[in-house]
């Protein structure tokens, strides 16, 4: 029987095998999962804004997609994940609600986590082997460390694995 | 100015809690005024809640509902979301229509009546707000988003996240019988700047 580990809203975990990774209804935010394939550990954390360099309320690093992609990647490799064999998988980052006028920064903060977060992961030299970015619907996800697949269950828009 | 003097004290919490027991209760009239029929009203319960928690206090992450978001602008700025879950979007269409479909699906007839009614909620809300406050304040037109409630969330929770890791959630059940309950949750939301025109405003200064 494989454990479900939940990741909330502005958290990180780390899991190895049989333990599962999930995080439900990711809206705006990114779910990040980080992998060692050969070690079979990995991480997801589920973050909220690309960037705690000007925010004022930034005590809580796995918020940020600078800051807990840091902390994924240490606690990984504390864990004995190799730095090189590191890989990444992404989901979230959709555009919830819609207005004609789509000047509102607010609107666009799915897409701003999914650039800052592709910018983060390759400023570490992370590969980003698949990603499900985008669109205006929420997404649970789930990552199992043992053959590495990341599955997407949506209302509406099917059931896939990344 | 230092962080730790932008942090949102309780008494700025209270006077949130206040000025959402005011707006939902005008938001219920308007609702029974529209309707010509009585509405009951429970008090509401006010809820300071965490992030992670906002979501388990509307059925969980998974749950489906319904979002009806208004953006707010003038004096100040931000906005205003209406949660419904399925059952009380069902029920308070039903009310409106005037007819009885025992299924829970919401077609495009169900969806523009929904903006509608939270068009007409949301504006008591804000016109309430603006008399306490003296506040000029416009709101947008609806946006409708049915979809999980964690990613529905996700949308406050990120705007909200800038200045605090809670959140402030209003729930009010209205009545229109006792068998029949519309499980009504206000969330308003000013960004940083409005937050202090609102609470300066209110005579506590941030």
């Amino acid at each position: 029987m494989k454990k479900m580990i939940k990741v909330g809203m502005a958290e990180y975990k780390i899991v190895k095998v049989p333990e599962i990774l999930t995080t439900l209804g990711l809206g705006s935010c990114i779910g990040i999962c980080l992998y060692d394939k050969q070690a079979k550990i990995a991480g997801l954390a589920h973050i909220m804004l690309p960037s705690s360099i000007q925010i004022k309320n930034n005590t809580n690093k796995a918020k940020f997609a600078d800051t807990a992609i840091e902390l994924l990647l240490n606690d990984i490799i504390g864990l004995g994940a190799l730095k090189r064999k590191i890989t990444a998988k992404i989901a979230g980052g959709a555009q919830m609600f819609a207005f004609s006028n789509n000047s509102n920064d607010l609107m666009k903060i799915g897409l701003r986590n999914a650039e800052a977060t592709k910018l983060i992961l390759k400023s570490h030299g992370i590969p980003i082997l698949s990603e499900d970015t985008g669109g205006n619907y929420g997404r649970t996800i789930e990552f199992d460390p043992s053959n590495g697949e990341l599955m997407i269950k949506t209302i509406g828009h099917g059931i896939k694995v990344i | 100015m230092s962080a730790s003097k932008n942090e949102i004290k309780d008494i700025h919490m209270d006077v949130l809690r206040e000025i959402g027991n005011i707006g939902a209760g005008n938001a219920a009239t308007s609702l029974s005024k529209l309707m010509q029929r009585k509405i009951d009203m429970s008090v509401p319960s006010v809820q300071i809640l965490e992030l992670n928690e906002v979501s388990a206090a509307l059925g969980g992450e998974e749950n489906i509902v319904a979002g009806i978001y208004f953006q707010i602008s003038g004096d100040i700025n931000g906005f205003i979301m209406l949660l419904l879950d399925i059952q009380s979007s069902k029920t308070l269409t039903n009310i409106l229509m005037m007819r009885e479909d025992s299924s829970n699906e919401l077609d495009e007839m169900d969806k523009s009546a929904l903006q509608e009614v939270g068009n007409i909620l949301s504006g008591a809300y804000v016109s309430s707000l603006s008399s306490l406050t003296n506040l000029s304040i416009n709101i947008s037109v609806p946006s409708l988003c049915i979809d999980m409630a964690g990613a529905i969330l996700s949308v406050p929770a990120i705007y909200f996240s800038h200045i605090s890791d809670k959140i402030l959630l209003i729930n009010t059940a209205m009545n229109e019988h006792s068998d029949k309950s519309v499980n009504a949750n206000f969330l308003l939301i000013p960004d940083f700047d409005s937050f202090k025109t609102l609470m300066n405003s209110l005579g506590v200064a941030l």
